[in-house]
């Protein structure tokens, strides 16, 4: 049997101890894959912040929209998000996306299919309409699979981004709305040209109380069915027999929690620090509260 | 079957009374509602009594992060720093295998290996580290005159806070404990989702909607039931919450009171 090994002295495990072992053991091709995990967590939340921020863009300038069905649909999506358990929409949207999807392509793809397509306990599509295809690659299930959790994470944090947003279009002055108004904008030229560029540092802190929720909501990707680091923690902390493994040990799922969790504070300390640096320099000259303090500081 | 023979074997199911085994087919919309109500038993176990503990672990870590003694200083600012900065399923893990290897040592703490009580452990901690930033906000906030008054009534030690310090701190911090207290419920349904095993089938309110979904494979009715299980939580921890409220604030000019408004953020 041929392995790939990082380190030479690795090609015989069984000889070695200490820092030698450790430093094997923790390169093996299953940890490679453990440390890549990261980098899936790291990728949700770079495609997922943007995504959630324009969902929750939309639905901020729909609930404050004129149509009446438009406003309630917006404010019914802020509402309906806030009032239930997070993980329930998790659970519930990725079989609902899922089915959804499929129902669409059912319909497009098959049209002369004539059973139903709720049987009983089952959800019966043609086979063209699977998504992915059974014929698939792994890969294309995977990629699917994360997809939709992305999908998933941008209508549940859009929500709450739609929340903050739509506080911080009213918390800006009215007096400016007023004023461009009474300059002849009509109520499109307002909106862009007045209220969006001015509510983003009212929205700041709202935000990014947002982004440290979302960095601590990344684990429950384990529950949409991805491979991330809690999925991975748990199947190399498990204890192994010398049978399966050239590395056994006991049972150290403890201790690659621990990891985790350290991961995710230094994560969190160094994003707050971020988070504050950025705060402090869109307050600069800003005619608030901090803004203020800012000024009599450097006086 | 009728839906008052389903109550009475499944009413209590979550508790390990009535019928053994989870219905297994033609699921009823009765059999849905009675099964995730009985999870809800669990989620109100678990956050009723984490709150009622955290509260008074919460007083002690504000005023501890606002001591002048340097180690209670620095304790309290890395237990909030630690429960608030890692997410609550990550802490559920490392919490559950951590007592599993402990039981491997000490027999007597294989309690804790059960979701009864080692979530419960976790959520207390949990939730006395974010009422604790909450309480220690409200702490630096309370008007200098209020203690300045205090003193010069002649009030000083443990009497000036438990009648002067202690009362404006829950006053100001209030709103904001009610928004912890509705989020703490709803992270109530993580606990059967990280490591804790549900014993024979007895989980909580999501655990069941979970089920419903799985075996249905028909997510849109356990799951608006369950929401809807919980928006009727929720209103009830706001009426409750606003009770005291309105007692802590019963001092002030009636315009002056402030209104509960509800703005959770839902993870932690």
């Amino acid at each position: 049997m041929t392995r790939s090994v990082i380190f030479g002295y690795c090609a015989n495990p069984e000889t070695l101890e200490g820092i030698a072992w450790l430093s094997c053991f923790l390169t093996t091709g299953k940890h490679m894959s453990f440390y890549v995990s990261f980098g899936t967590v790291l990728l949700l939340l770079a495609i997922t912040a943007p995504t959630a921020l324009l969902f929750g863009f939309g639905g901020a300038s729909a609930a404050r929209s004129r149509i009446a069905p438009l406003s309630w649909f917006g404010r019914g999506y802020i509402a309906v998000v806030r009032g239930v358990p997070d993980i329930a929409f998790f659970l519930f949207f990725v079989i609902a996306l899922d089915q959804g999807f499929e129902w669409l392509r059912h319909q497009a793809l098959c049209p002369d299919w004539d059973e139903p397509i709720r049987q009983g306990n089952d959800f019966v599509v043609c086979a063209a309409a699977k998504l992915p295809l059974s014929t698939a690659d792994q890969w294309v299930h995977e990629v699917y699979g994360f997809f939709l959790a992305v999908l998933t994470f941008a209508i549940v944090f859009g929500a709450f981004a739609a929340n903050v947003l739509f506080g911080a279009m009213r918390a800006v002055p009215h007096a400016q709305l007023e004023t461009a108004a009474a300059y002849g904008m009509t109520p499109r030229q307002t909106f862009w040209r007045v209220l969006v560029p001015q509510m983003w540092v009212y929205a700041l802190p709202g935000l990014s109380n947002l982004w440290m929720v979302l960095i601590k909501a990344t684990p429950l990707l384990f529950l949409l069915g991805v491979e991330d680091i809690v999925f991975w923690a748990r199947e190399l902390g498990g204890s192994k027999t010398a049978r399966f493994t050239d590395y056994p040990h006991g049972d150290w799922r403890m201790w690659y929690f621990l990891g985790l969790l350290v991961f995710y504070l230094a994560f969190t300390r160094v994003s707050e620090i971020v988070l504050d640096r950025l705060m402090k320099r869109l307050t600069r000259g800003q005619a608030t509260a901090g803004g203020e303090a800012q000024r009599k500081a450097a006086a | 079957m009728s839906c008052w023979q389903t109550i009475a074997d499944y009413g209590l199911r979550s508790l390990g009374y009535g019928e053994r085994l989870l219905p297994r087919g033609d699921f009823t919309l009765c059999q849905q509602f009675t099964l995730i109500g009985s999870g809800m038993i669990w989620n109100i176990y678990f956050g009723v009594l984490a709150l009622l503990a955290g509260f008074f672990l919460a007083t002690a870590l504000a005023l501890g992060k606002a001591s002048r003694v340097w180690l209670l200083r620095k304790a309290s600012e890395w237990f909030i720093f630690v429960f608030r900065g890692s997410p609550l399923f990550i802490q559920f893990f490392f919490a559950y295998f951590l007592f599993v290897s402990l039981k491997s040592a000490v027999p007597a703490l294989a309690p804790f290996t059960a979701a009864w009580l080692g979530a419960l452990v976790v959520l207390f901690l949990n939730t006395a580290a974010y009422t604790g930033e909450i309480f220690y906000g409200a702490l630096l906030s309370i008007p200098k005159g209020d203690t300045e008054a205090a003193d010069a009534y002649g009030f000083s030690g443990w009497n000036k806070f438990r009648k002067i310090t202690w009362p404006t701190m829950l006053r100001l911090a209030w709103p904001a404990y009610t928004n912890e207290a509705i989020f703490l419920f709803h992270a109530t349904t993580l606990v059967f989702f990280s490591g804790f095993p549900a014993l024979r089938q007895r989980g909580d309110a999501l655990y069941y909607a979970n089920y419903f979904a799985d075996k249905t494979f028909n997510p849109f009715i356990p799951y608006p039931i369950l929401a809807g299980y919980f928006i009727l939580l929720t209103l009830a921890v706001i009426g409750v919450y606003g009770v005291v409220n309105a007692r802590l604030n019963r001092h002030l000019p009636r315009n002056d009171r402030p209104k509960l408004k509800i703005r959770p953020k839902l993870i932690r």
